[in-house]
């Protein structure tokens, strides 16, 4: 019997009433007296020095309040980046400024150079028109490669435009290397992972607030994480101390990472608040994210896998370029280093790893964490490799993964790529994925497929991902700059009903429902009687945000912790009402009784006597109801799974159909089933889009080709199948106290391989053995130029 | 957008007039000029909106075929064709989705000639006439490469006519982005002889097929095409697809087109 409240229960989602029937309260809708608006004026061209910017005409015109250029904030710090990578000589990583307002030269197209100012909006685009800036144009960089060998510098002032170079496990360089030597079989790949645009249903908005007889700041934006905010804009770039500046990140319709990082706008509207003493609004133009917002993917990769004559892997290689765009944004280095190396041994044995990553600045929008962030491009490679070390050698690719799959019983397993993953069953989840998908059935449904004269492939591909980050010491020791804990305040009110500020942030995850649930289960109590609230520094305690699947495996623990604390305190006080001793005392459904008696006390009786403690232990305990807890990881958590995709590809045209679509995941213990199926339900759509769709390209002058929605193609819903989903294999997480797993990202790490493999396989069947890799998007024309080109 | 005046006026003469005022702009669906203008790509003065005038309003027969007020919404045609030239109202009824097909119009599609839209290939394979206020022009004559027709300025489009066929498809291969034909063939069999246009694939805009018209006139047969050559050297090179690819479609396209027709 499912069950219908509490954990595992698959609860609809509390927080759909109010977005579905239009009543969400996103950052756009917020508009204070007074408010001013602001347009961003943006560079046109990828590089270029600025000449002269002369705004007395736009000054003049009407409903004008001021012209903000970079003269403006030279009292102000730079975006700061929020992570040091090292280089392999130990040299930190090369960290130019990044100005609120381009100071000097632009450095790609959607460059901020000017903001206008004025009463409405239209006023400001009409002003906008009539700023003259003169810009001489620079040869721009746009190729990683040519970018390291002497092109044309990004910034000037560091005088190269390579990042970093990193290596890891750099001491374990020359013992792959010499597994190489002796392997029996190499199979070397070189790959393209596109880069994508994140594409928010909500474009980004910020709205400044200032008052000027307290020296408070307010600043509402579009944020993945408020808290993050506030440090790093307060401490790093305005100067403001914390507690005169609130963030507020109300409802926010879809981050995927695009929401993290600390943007020049925001910085913008709250110091322009400051200086106009009037509220100051930005509201992104859907263009103009799409050369404003962080963009994610774009690596370009060989991968070399080693196999003895057994076809055991003995080692993996890896050499990759990562683009950074123009600036560094907020987490960048991070992506391609620490959350892409320790990726490398995937679910197998592997035992010697080797990852160079070159970090590389070019005349491109910046590129941040998109969905999966670094472990989607390690999948992909791995698993691509994989497939086509199967092919070479001419074994099943199902087979080749088994053999080479960490065993249940290895676990706790101790990569050589750092991680330890605490729990898994590689074997469970592939059996599970065989028998869901028909793989049996396969053969049959070839033959009918090339009957009507279309080409049908199975492609497989497991996942692993470390998520739920993240330890603080660990990551402070590479290179982190900031804590990864979460924290939750659980308020238990005097008639039993419960707030619980959280300082994770839902921007879709139903937070509002699941950790409703969490509560429910723990106390026994109606999920009713718990609110969640989220997303204002002003009521939560320091909080990290949403990002890395962490909610529930991080904030979600921070919660439990939070109401542990309370169930204790209750369980003291209903000892003191039931003159009991506290061991004695057990609360179940909602009620405290006292062991081997028939003596009980209510949930509400306690928070009663707690708020008005007439007969109280006041000598000992405080009164009162209401705990805070921080957590913080001991280790990142690692779902995993099993993914297979089905497709038919017409070889006149090359279009690929995706016929079916099948995961079977280990999340762990699961709180919301309905709510994770969405998450993977998304999560899919997002990696078809990148392996079929999506791709975000730039000219050779650094023009983005693909600006607007219709040359981006997204994801709709007829380009993607029925999905089967299934997270049935469950190895709880050893180290979290709900024994969960992030699911958020797995969807979009696991599928682009799986789809990518199944295409391969439809061709390989069909006789175009010869293509051995197409790079994504695998759209029609590319399909068809692979195997007729 | 910019700020502008709007006039809807309910006959051809008033819209003609009212075109001639400088800065005007004639507006009918809007799905390209409204969204430019928000652009701020375009910023006319005044906008005439031809939707209002109920003779370019409509589907019927009449003479010399299936006359089409040019102001009728792609929707309209879907529904209403159907019965008499049913490859023109699944054209139609394949533009965009509903709600460009409930506000785009046929005249606006012409009139504009985008090189990926669907009508100018229905209209080129089935010899149709545009009607404008001033005279009536043979599709043939109409088309004059991408975004360029033989209207003068200030002249409206007012009907289209469209002989009907004895057999006719038009298949698009879609751009995975917006949806516009990346490559689109429309084939119309009529007693003298067989019409193919494409559209999509060609810098010059839509065009005639004229090799795969002999082969088809002679045997309209899906394998007619197939021993065709096509060249790519005029074909689109964009993200979506090479001047080979797309010379490949409009040979498998047109293949498929005859197959759809039956």
């Amino acid at each position: 019997m499912p069950k219908d409240g509490g954990i595992g229960a698959s609860t609809k989602r509390r927080e759909d009433v109010r977005f579905l029937t239009g009543k969400g309260r996103y950052t756009d809708d917020i508009n204070i007296r007074g408010q001013l608006y602001a347009h961003f004026i943006r560079s046109q061209v990828a590089h270029g020095t600025i000449r002269k910017i002369d705004t007395r005409d736009a000054e003049a015109m009407p409903g004008v309040v001021k012209v903000f250029t970079s003269a403006d904030f030279t009292g102000v710090g730079g975006i700061p980046t929020g992570w040091q990578v090292t280089s392999r000589d130990g040299q930190p990583m090369l960290e130019p400024k990044h100005p609120v307002l381009a100071e000097g030269k632009v450095r790609h197209v959607g460059d901020p150079i000017a903001v206008v100012v004025a009463e409405t909006l239209d006023q400001a685009r009409d002003a906008a028109e009539a700023v003259e800036i003169d810009i001489d144009e620079l040869p721009a960089v746009v190729d990683m490669k040519a970018a390291v060998k002497g092109g044309p510098l990004v910034h000037d002032e560091i005088g190269s435009n390579l990042c970093y170079d990193w290596g890891f496990v750099e001491e374990n360089k020359a013992a792959v290397d010499e597994a190489f030597k002796k392997a029996a079989h190499v199979t070397t790949l070189d790959l393209v992972n596109n880069r994508l645009i994140a594409n928010p249903m909500e474009p980004r908005v910020a709205v400044g607030d200032y008052e000027d007889h307290s020296g408070q700041h307010t600043l509402y934006t579009t944020s993945q994480n408020p808290h993050v905010i506030r440090l790093l804009m307060g401490a790093f770039v305005l100067a403001i101390p914390e507690h005169k500046l609130r963030v507020v990140a109300p409802d926010v319709g879809g981050g995927f990472g695009s929401k993290i990082y600390h943007y020049a706008e925001e910085a913008f509207v709250t110091k322009a608040a400051q200086i106009l003493k009037r509220p100051v609004k930005w509201t992104s133009s859907r263009s103009e994210a799409f050369i404003s917002d962080a963009q994610g993917r774009d690596h370009l990769t060989r991968i070399q896998l080693a196999l003895d004559a057994d076809h055991n892997f003995t080692a993996l290689r890896c050499e990759t370029y990562a683009n950074m765009g123009a600036y560094l944004s907020t987490f960048a280095p991070c992506i391609p280093t620490w959350l892409h190396g320790t990726l490398l041994a995937g679910n197998y044995k592997t035992p010697l790893v080797y990852t160079n990553v070159k970090a590389v600045f070019t005349n491109t929008v910046p590129v941040d964490a998109y969905r999966g962030a670094g472990r989607p491009e390690a999948t992909f490679q791995l698993e691509r490799v994989i497939d086509m070390a199967a092919r070479e050698l001419g074994v099943s690719p199902v087979e080749l993964r088994r053999k080479n799959f960490i065993q249940p019983d290895q676990f706790p397993y101790q990569t050589p790529v750092a991680v330890v993953y605490d729990t898994g069953n590689y074997q469970a989840t592939l059996d599970k994925l065989l028998d869901l998908s028909d793989h049996a059935g396969f053969e049959a449904r070839a033959a009918e497929s090339k009957a009507r004269g279309k080409l049908r492939g199975f492609g497989l591909a497991h996942y692993i991902e470390a998520c739920g980050i993240a330890p603080s010491n660990l990551v402070g020791q590479l290179g982190a700059r900031a804590g990864l804990y979460e924290s939750a305040t659980v308020r238990v009110n005097a008639t039993g009903s419960i707030t619980v500020f959280t300082g994770s942030h839902s921007h879709g995850q139903g937070h509002e429902t699941t950790f409703a649930q969490v509560i429910s289960e723990m106390i026994g109590i109606d999920a009713s009687q718990v609110d969640i609230v989220h997303g204002d520094t002003s009521n939560s305690p320091m909080g990290m945000g949403t990002y890395g699947s962490r909610s529930l495996a991080v904030g979600g623990s921070a919660m439990v912790k939070a109401t542990n604390k309370i169930i204790n305190k209750a369980k003291k006080i209903a000892a003191h009402l039931m003159e009991a001793s506290e061991a004695d005392i057990e609360l179940k459904g909602g009620k405290f009784t006292v062991a081997g008696t028939d003596k009980e006390k209510s949930w509400v009786d306690i928070t009663l006597a707690a708020y008005v403690p007439h007969n109280y232990p006041l000598e000992s305990m405080e009164p009162g109801l209401e705990e805070t807890a921080f957590y913080d990881p001991s280790n990142f958590t690692y779902p995993a799974g099993a993914y297979g995709c089905e497709v038919e590809v017409d070889p006149d045209t090359g279009k690929v159909t995706i016929l079916s679509f099948t995961a079977a995941d280990d999340f762990g213990n699961v709180v919301n089933p309905m709510i994770v199926a969405g998450q993977v339900h998304g999560g899919l759509a997002q990696g078809i889009g990148q392996a079929m769709l999506e791709n975000c390209v730039f000219d050779e002058n650094g023009q983005l080709l693909s600006g607007s929605f219709m040359d981006y193609a997204m994801p709709r819903a007829d380009d993607v199948p029925f999905y089967s989903v299934d997270h049935s294999c469950a190895t709880p997480c050893t180290h979290n106290p709900l024994g969960v797993k992030g699911c958020g990202e797995a969807g979009a790490i696991g599928s682009p391989p799986a789809v990518v493999n199944a295409v391969l396989d439809a061709l390989h069947r069909g006789g175009f053995t010869h293509v051995t890799h197409i790079d994504m998007p695998v759209s029609p024309s590319r399909v068809w130029q692979a195997m007729h080109g | 957008m910019h700020n502008f005046d709007f006039v809807k006026p309910s006959t051809i003469a008033e819209a003609v007039a009212a075109l001639s005022h400088e800065g005007a702009q004639a507006l009918s669906g809007g799905q390209t000029l409204i969204p430019t203008m928000k652009q701020r790509l375009a910023a006319p003065a005044t906008l005439v909106s031809l939707t209002g005038i109920a003779e370019m309003q409509g589907v019927c027969l009449g003479d010399g075929g299936l006359h089409i007020g040019a102001a009728t919404p792609h929707a309209t045609v879907a529904r209403e064709a159907k019965a008499h030239y049913p490859a023109l109202a699944k054209l139609a009824g394949g533009i965009g989705d509903p709600a460009v097909r409930n506000k785009g119009t046929v005249g606006g599609s012409l009139a504009n000639n985008d090189p990926a839209a669907c009508y100018p290939s229905a209209v080129l394979a089935s010899g149709a006439t545009i009607v404008t206020n001033t005279r009536t022009i043979a599709a043939d004559d109409y088309f004059q490469g991408m975004f360029t027709t033989a209207l003068h300025d200030g002249e409206i489009i007012t009907s289209v006519v469209f002989p009907i066929p004895e057999k006719a498809a038009y298949v698009k291969f879609d751009q995975p982005a917006s949806r516009f034909a990346l490559t689109g063939v429309f084939v119309a069999k009529y007693a003298g002889g067989v019409r193919v246009a494409v559209t999509g694939a060609s810098q010059d805009g839509v065009f005639r097929w004229h090799e795969a018209e002999a082969a088809l006139s002679a045997n309209f047969s899906p394998a007619a095409v197939s021993g065709l050559a096509m060249e790519s050297r005029h074909m689109i090179a964009d993200l979506h697809g090479t001047p080979a690819y797309r010379a490949n479609l409009v040979k498998v396209l047109t293949s498929r087109a005859v197959a759809a027709a039956g």
